[in-house]
């Protein structure tokens, strides 16, 4: 009799216990699953596309704490990325401004409103001041005004450059801007017109 | 006199430095200006009488109306309930928004099929509005002046704030986007679009809560809180949010929490 009595409060001890634990926060993991639940493919948007890869991962992480990469983090990741990018095999890294403004204005590319053979542009000036003529630019990224004109064009400036598009991770391991040859989203032909709107001397960038 | 004219000089050269700035503050006044002369007649009203024709009908297999669709303040209680959703729902045992709990009741109340009501949630450009649309609309209207409320006091509502954290910080996709690549600075824009800091400034996470649902003058429609999520997804390149998810919901309930306090303003009308 006795030990039921005892059982009894015991067990409405636990029951309290559970009832009124403690709050905890769901883990990453936890988050992950309701995510991948709460999205359908569409289109060329596929559900492989909430993989992250170890650098999603880490910086997601750094953002939603507020705390930096560690250096040892920051390092790997950075040198990781700069291994990832192919330069021009023939050496010629500039292709023709004009082409590389209109991929500047064009922001298409990789939507679930695309398709396979929409031909993507690189959005620039939605983050970038680039050309004088176009007021209508983002600041997300810095300006790229007078790119040629306040850092030359010797080859540190064109490799560095030519990397900086290829895969931003490179040279800053939680950029925000997309990698445009890493991730396939432009061509050489593209990222060489780009780079013509930096760097060549007839530019509006560097009039 | 070469002094008046070396003053009038800089002068000048203080004004011309100057222009960029002025231009900016001039767009800006412009469009708060454009903004204002659109609210005088906001083709949202038709929507939200439409919407309230909606909740009002007997319809759907069970012949009933959506009168009886409790929206977290008792059944039939519309009045304010939209300022204090997302929230846990018992019955559902999750946290809902609005739009997803109003399914809810055209499912349980009307008998209508979920996957049916939910299968184009969003009207195209210039198109009717949808029913839950319009639904969405007549529900805000009705907490219009009404506080921000967003509760924390279930451990689901608790949780799904901090989802929606951590998903707002989630960077995937082919371009690595998250929603705090645009949303978690403030003072950013994309082209000349000012983007709301939702994180960490509680005046843009208010303007932003606030003003949705929103009619938009370049789409010709009203577009709910749903479809502005999914909007964004589509740009960050991600595949597509199942409408009234959890994640969307914790999203909202992120949003939400950080707005808090703010007053309601909407159907507002947006460019």
């Amino acid at each position: 009799m006795k030990n039921k009595i005892a059982l009894g409060g015991l067990s409405a001890v636990a029951v309290l216990l559970i009832s009124c634990a403690v709050y905890t926060a769901p883990t990453r993991e936890e988050t992950l699953q309701v995510v991948k639940s709460s999205f359908k493919e569409r289109g060329i948007a596929k559900l492989d596309r909430l993989n992250q890869s170890d650098l999603q991962v880490a910086c997601s992480e750094a953002s939603v704490t507020g705390k930096d990469l560690p250096q040892e983090a920051r390092t790997r990741l950075e040198r990781q990325a700069l291994a990832t990018v192919k330069y021009p095999a023939d050496g010629q890294y500039l292709g023709d401004f004009k082409q590389g403004e209109r991929i500047a204005q064009t922001g298409v590319g990789m939507q679930w409103s695309d398709s396979d053979k929409t031909v993507a542009g690189g959005n620039c000036y939605a983050c970038h001041e680039i050309s004088p003529q176009e007021i209508a630019y983002g600041n997300i990224g810095p300006s790229l005004k007078g790119y040629r004109k306040l850092r030359g064009a010797s080859p540190a400036v064109m490799t560095y450059t030519w990397g900086k598009l290829w895969n931003s991770h490179a040279y800053n391991a939680c950029s925000q801007m997309p990698r445009y040859g890493d991730a396939n989203i432009l061509t050489n032909a593209q990222l060489k017109d780009l780079m013509a709107l930096l760097l060549d001397p007839d530019s509006p960038v560097n009039k | 006199m070469k002094a008046i004219t070396r003053a009038a000089l800089g002068v000048a050269a203080f004004a011309l430095s100057c222009t960029a700035a002025f231009g900016q503050k001039d767009t800006a006044d412009a469009i708060a200006r454009y903004r204002q002369l659109l609210q005088d007649g906001n083709p949202a009203e038709l929507v939200a009488a439409r919407g309230e024709a909606l909740w009002k009908e007997k319809r759907g297999p069970k012949n009933a109306s959506l009168e009886q669709c409790d929206l977290g303040l008792g059944a039939g209680v519309v009045k304010g309930a939209y300022a204090q959703m997302p929230r846990y729902f018992a019955d559902a045992d999750q946290v809902m928004d609005f739009e997803g709990r109003v399914v809810h009741c055209m499912v349980t109340l009307q008998g209508f099929d979920y996957a049916t009501v939910t299968k184009s949630p969003y009207s195209g450009t210039g198109q009717r509005q949808t029913e839950i649309e319009a639904l969405a609309a007549y529900g805000v209207e009705l907490s219009r002046g009404v506080p921000v409320n967003i509760p924390q006091s279930h451990p689901k509502e608790q949780a799904s704030y901090d989802r929606g954290k951590q998903l707002f910080y989630m960077r995937a996709g082919p371009y690595d986007f998250s929603c705090a690549t645009c949303h978690g600075v403030t003072g950013q824009r994309i082209r000349l679009q000012d983007l709301p800091n939702i994180a960490a400034n509680k005046e843009d996470a208010q303007r932003a809560f606030t003003t949705w649902p929103a009619y938009r003058v370049s789409q010709g429609t009203l577009r709910s809180m749903q479809w502005r999520l999914n909007d964004c997804f589509r740009q960050q390149r991600w595949p597509e949010p199942v409408f009234a998810s959890p994640a969307t919901v914790d999203l909202i309930t992120f949003l939400g929490v950080n707005a808090n306090g703010a007053k309601m303003d909407s159907p507002s009308i947006k460019r």
